[in-house]
């Protein structure tokens, strides 16, 4: 049942422009991999591609054996989108338990997501009255209802302080160890060594596939940043 | 189509214009307040306001309706919020009847404003029914949300979602009747202005016309709002190009 996720020669073509060219993945259940890649090099497309809102135009892939963009899929992974997706003039908890009730959860699920994300407290006010990174949040709890199995994030930490993060890094590695996979987009290079694998895109191709420390060995560099730089000039 | 998912739906969308009183006020008060001041313009000429008054029972709530459900609705485009909901197990036809439900309630309240204080406050006489006025302010509010939902579609920015109103409105207004007879228009438009939703809603509500004739025309509004609906769900996209 639990197979993770399968990418098979997946391109997308967006107004004639090739975005995402001849990308094959594989994701293995427990897995958490970092997909990091320049402004515009597609890390949002393939997430978008992957949770069915994004028309592939060639190859496929599936999740837990199933194609992308089933109706099967739509209560096995759990999604944060880059702009956060919620509705400003709800409560923070109105928001979550809408969601919940469209995911067909019970809504004291809400109570649960709110609290591994921090916004118990807030839970009353509205969305609209939020720092940006709460509102981040809102939408982080809505991927989190339920039991996914996959979680696609893109930037969750965006706008988050360094206490929040480690936080919210520290729940992504528990639901890995409950045998989740999670792929988290970032474009924050310190983050990278948080993952237990690292992709990186760019133009639309897979240019490294490896784990952090690999990376670092692999360029030289003594820093993440320095490693992304050297990759991302080297393939150029 | 789920029954708890659209019920939810209707519900957070009321939930949400809970939120904004000034929205609500503005779609209750607004329709009943424009028919007020037509009343008390035509104060020193007699029989004037039965004559136009119940016409524009069929236009106010259409206008009114029509923005407030375009700019939502793409507000919820926007917003990223329709796509979010697209990746879970929910059906178009959950969404649309999520917001054909709680806009009809609106409506509801808002035909009922409008009829009832035209018939006791504003002073109006006419027709002698106040459910016809009522039936047909309701579905002309309908009228309204259906195309609003589904022309929306079309629009990719609030700004743009405003435009529509001179676009779409304006002309079925000038077509409707209200200025010009119907039957008085030139060939080619009287055909067209035979088929606007708006003629539907304004003929109606015409003095002279009989029961059975204003019975066929509230049927057509009642075909517009089912076609438009289901024009609503077919334009809203699961994927992008
Ligand atoms: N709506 C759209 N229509 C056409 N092309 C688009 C659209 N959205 C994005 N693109 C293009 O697709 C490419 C990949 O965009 P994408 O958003 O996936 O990049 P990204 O890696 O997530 O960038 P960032 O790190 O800035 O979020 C970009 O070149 C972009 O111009
Ligand atoms: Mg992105």
């Amino acid at each position: 049942m639990n197979s993770g996720v399968d990418v098979q020669h997946l391109g997308v073509i967006r107004r004639g422009r090739a975005v995402l060219r001849d990308l094959s993945l594989r994701i293995e259940p427990g897995e958490l991999v970092g997909l990091l890649g320049p402004s515009g090099s597609g890390k949002s497309t393939l997430m978008r591609a992957l949770v069915g809102v994004q028309r592939v135009t060639s190859g496929s892939a599936t999740i837990d054996g199933i194609p992308i963009g089933s109706a099967e899929l739509r209560h096995r992974v759990g999604y944060v989108a880059q702009s956060p997706a919620s509705y400003r003039d709800l409560t923070v908890e109105e928001n979550v338990r809408y969601f919940a009730a469209m995911l067909g959860i019970d809504s004291s699920d809400a109570d649960r997501v709110l609290e591994l994300v921090d916004l118990s407290e807030r839970r009353r006010d509205l969305v609209s009255s939020l720092s940006g990174g709460e509102t981040n949040r809102v939408s982080l709890a809505v991927a989190l209802l339920g039991e996914p199995q996959l979680l696609l994030l893109d930037e969750p930490t965006v706008g988050l302080d360094p206490v929040l993060r480690e936080h919210l890094w520290g729940v992504f590695r528990q639901l890995r160890d409950r045998g989740l996979a999670l792929v988290v987009s970032s474009h924050v290079m310190d983050e990278a060594s948080r993952c237990d694998r690292l992709v990186l895109l760019r133009a639309g191709k897979f240019i490294f596939d490896g784990s952090p420390s690999t990376l670092l060995s692999r360029t030289g560099a003594g820093t993440y940043d320095g490693a992304f730089i050297a990759l991302v000039k080297d393939t150029a | 189509m789920s029954l708890r998912r659209t019920t939810l739906t209707a519900y957070r969308i009321v939930t949400q214009l809970r939120h904004d009183l000034r929205t609500v006020a503005l779609v209750l008060l607004v329709p009943a307040g424009l028919v007020g001041l037509l009343a008390w313009t035509l104060l020193q000429r007699p029989g004037q306001f039965d004559a136009i008054g119940p016409r524009l029972l069929g236009v106010f709530p259409l206008t009114v309706m029509f923005l407030v459900t375009s700019v939502t609705t793409l507000r919820e485009r926007t917003s990223g919020t329709l796509e979010r909901l697209l990746t879970l197990p929910v059906t178009k036809a959950d969404i649309i009847g999520g917001y054909a439900l709680a806009f009809f309630l609106v409506a509801l309240v808002q035909s009922v404003l409008v009829a009832g204080l035209s018939y006791t406050a504003f002073g109006l006489h006419h027709l002698g029914w106040p459910w016809r006025p009522s039936l047909v302010a309701l579905l002309s509010g309908l009228l309204g949300t259906a195309f609003g939902l589904a022309l929306s579609a079309l629009a990719t920015s609030e700004f743009q979602a405003v435009q529509f109103m001179p676009a779409f409105i304006l002309p079925q207004l000038l077509l409707s009747g209200l200025f010009v007879p119907v039957s008085d228009l030139p060939a080619g438009l009287r055909q067209v202005a035979d088929v606007l939703p708006m003629s539907a809603a304004v003929r109606a509500l015409q003095p002279t016309e009989t029961l059975r004739g204003a019975t066929e025309q509230t049927l057509v509004m009642v075909a517009y709002v089912v076609g438009a609906l289901v024009l609503g769900a077919v334009t809203l996209r699961r994927h992008s190009k």
